[in-house]
């Protein structure tokens, strides 16, 4: 026989009292787990689908001219007084403070090139960076390895006539065509892609770069403070954040965010607000045994301990129960909130799940305090002649 | 000076014209082992006195030592560790608590007191025999008779050997039968070297005391020693 004791049998004897307490617990928990958790879900999704767009950062070198572009239609504004980036400027992007979150660097020169009768644009690229920075990119054929060859786009090959196996001549060198790019409705199919030192050399723009594509990895990236970042260490470049489409959404989530954490706040209140009438109302149900207690000869913090034993014992129950409700409703909602086949399961987090239960057992025991004080503070002789 | 020393104790509640007394100036001396009778009419403040005797009830003024310590200059804590180690309650009501058993119930002033399980548990057996319910202990309070349950409020209230058993009205709601078995139950505590005061209102259960204070409107109104116990 224990103070834990008396705690366990009391709450035995009085389910109904310990469920209500436990149910405006579980409900509080419940719902801060499943927003939070829904909530950091969404955030996952569009970060993922962010990744998915490739590059977000673009730079671009700086020029007084305006470009006469509409619509992706050229009339013939050509920037002369551009100034084209230095390779050797790029590794200073590997020095900002975000660096980490920087996944690919994709360099790129740009330059007009003669195949047969067709002017063309040639892209000289790095392929691994642009592997990453175009996961779209599906070729038939291979991504040609250093100075082995160019890929051509879906359009090109077909004003050229050049396909795979073919052999392509720039500038007096022969470069073996090892792939077509499928149509990705963008600019690249109407684009040759040699390797950046190989088009660097065609095109006679060693160690200049015409374009720079930035991948920065997106949970939980700071795009704006990046632009800011990679502005700072290449003042010759502008940089341009491509997220647009995005931000929006972002901006969306972050109000829900904010509205979730108002709401959760509230609940909680309510849930607390339940545990104290309760606490309060089973105290008073109890005046008696306090009495008796006292009588026997338990200390003020005897009973204190075992109002908030009790307490304690049904929050952290609501905890562990409003955890795995919390989860499971974000399980069943998440695909309402999320497009396409993205959004994925909801894992258990054991953080989170103990981060639950600490703060059941926090807001039970404090939400109990008064109850158990008042209980703590009865006269014995009082509680005795309540017969 | 005896083992428990009341002096002039006064009880009032309420405060000016409005105040009540309930006990109006009230001096004796229990020595150690006596077994004690306080009895009167309802409302003669009684069952106040023995409050105060448990250290429950705090005296408007006066004094109430037990072994020469002022029971009532003690803080609430240190108090509460006197009620602990002197005295055991027997209520008229028994107030078992009801989702306890037998034996948990006799254990409950063990809760606080620094015992491995075993121990406690066969502390509480031992006092259920000694009350004749060893068999029962698993039992829950509403399984048994009421001569039982106060047999078992008996046995709660001297698991701890406490030296002094109050006992208020331990009697009054059984029938005369089972009265007398408690008074039996109590006498022979006595017989053990507990001192036990007890409050009742009957005079044939009074006389298993060995002396008899009488109160009337809260004051001491007649003492009688060397009762004859009834054979």
């Amino acid at each position: 026989m224990t103070l834990k004791h008396i705690a366990i049998s009391n709450l035995r004897r009085r389910k109904a009292r310990a469920i209500f307490v436990l149910a405006g617990l579980l409900i509080g928990v419940s719902t801060v787990v499943g927003l939070i958790t829904l909530v950091q879900a969404m955030k996952k999704d569009i970060n993922q689908k962010l990744e998915l767009y490739g590059a977000n950062i673009l730079i671009v070198p700086k020029t007084e001219n305006l470009s006469l572009t509409y619509g992706g239609m050229a009339l013939g504004g050509v920037s002369f007084d551009m100034q084209e980036i230095r390779q050797a400027e790029l590794e200073k992007i590997k020095t900002i403070k975000n660096a980490a979150n920087v996944a690919a660097v994709g360099p790129m020169v740009l330059g007009p090139v003669t195949v047969g009768k067709h002017r063309i644009l040639m892209a000289g690229v790095d392929f691994t960076a642009a592997q990453i920075l175009r996961p779209w990119w599906s070729v038939k054929g291979t991504i040609p390895a250093e100075g082995d060859g160019v890929i051509i786009g879906a359009d090109a090959s077909r004003v050229t006539g050049l396909t795979r196996g073919d052999t392509v001549r720039l500038q007096g060198r022969a470069l073996p065509v090892t792939g077509v790019l499928e149509a990705t409705g963008s600019q690249d199919d109407g684009l040759i892609f040699a390797p950046l030192a190989t088009a660097q050399g065609i095109l006679g723009k060693r160690g200049k770069i015409s374009i720079v594509e930035v991948a920065a990895l997106c949970s939980g990236c700071p795009i704006p403070a990046m632009v800011k970042q990679i502005s700072a260490v290449l003042p010759s470049g502008n940089v341009m954040a491509i997220q647009q489409v995005v931000k929006g959404r972002m901006e969306t989530i972050g109000h829900f965010q904010k509205f979730s954490y108002g709401v959760s706040a509230l609940v909680l209140l309510v849930g607390c607000l339940m545990v104290l009438v309760t606490m309060m109302g089973s105290v008073r149900e109890r005046t008696v045994e306090i009495g008796i207690f006292r009588a026997m000869g338990f200390r003020k913090s005897h009973v204190l301990r075992i109002i908030l034993l009790e307490a304690g014992i049904v929050a952290a129950v609501a905890g562990i129960a409003g955890y795995v409700a919390g989860w499971g409703a974000t399980s069943v909602l998440l695909p309402l909130f999320t497009e396409g086949a993205g959004h994925g399961a909801v894992s258990l987090d054991p953080v989170m799940a103990g981060v639950a239960v600490l703060a059941a057992i926090i807001l039970g025991v404090a939400a109990s305090l008064y109850p158990a004080s008042m209980a703590a503070r009865l006269d014995p002789n009082e509680a005795l002649r309540a017969l | 000076m005896g083992y428990i020393d009341a002096e002039n104790l006064i009880k009032q509640y309420g405060a000016g014209e409005a105040a009540i007394t309930a006990v109006g100036g009230v001096s004796f001396g229990i020595d150690a082992g006596e077994f004690v009778a306080i009895m009167g009419a309802s409302g003669s403040g009684k069952s106040t006195l023995l409050s105060m005797l448990g250290g429950l009830n705090s005296p408007t003024s006066g004094r109430f030592l037990v072994d020469g310590v002022d029971v009532f200059a003690l803080t609430s804590d240190e108090r509460a560790d006197f009620r602990k180690q002197s005295i055991g309650f027997v209520f008229q009501n028994f107030h078992l608590l009801p989702y306890l058993t037998l034996a948990e119930n006799v254990m409950l002033p063990l809760a606080i007191v620094n015992m491995s399980r075993k121990k406690k548990l066969s502390a509480a057996v031992d006092a259920l025999a000694h009350v004749g319910l060893a068999d029962k202990a698993a039992r829950l309070p509403n399984q048994i008779s009421g001569g039982e349950q106060e047999r078992v409020a008996i046995a709660r209230a001297v698991v701890n050997h406490p030296p002094i058993i109050l006992a208020d009205e331990p009697t009054g709601n059984l029938d005369s039968h089972t009265g007398v078995e408690i008074m039996k139950l109590l006498a022979a505590l006595n017989s053990e070297g507990i001192t036990v005061i007890m409050v009742t209102h009957s005079n044939e259960y009074a006389h298993y005391a060995r002396r008899l204070i009488k109160l009337s409107d809260g004051r001491l109104a007649g003492e009688e020693t060397e009762l004859r116990r009834p054979v």
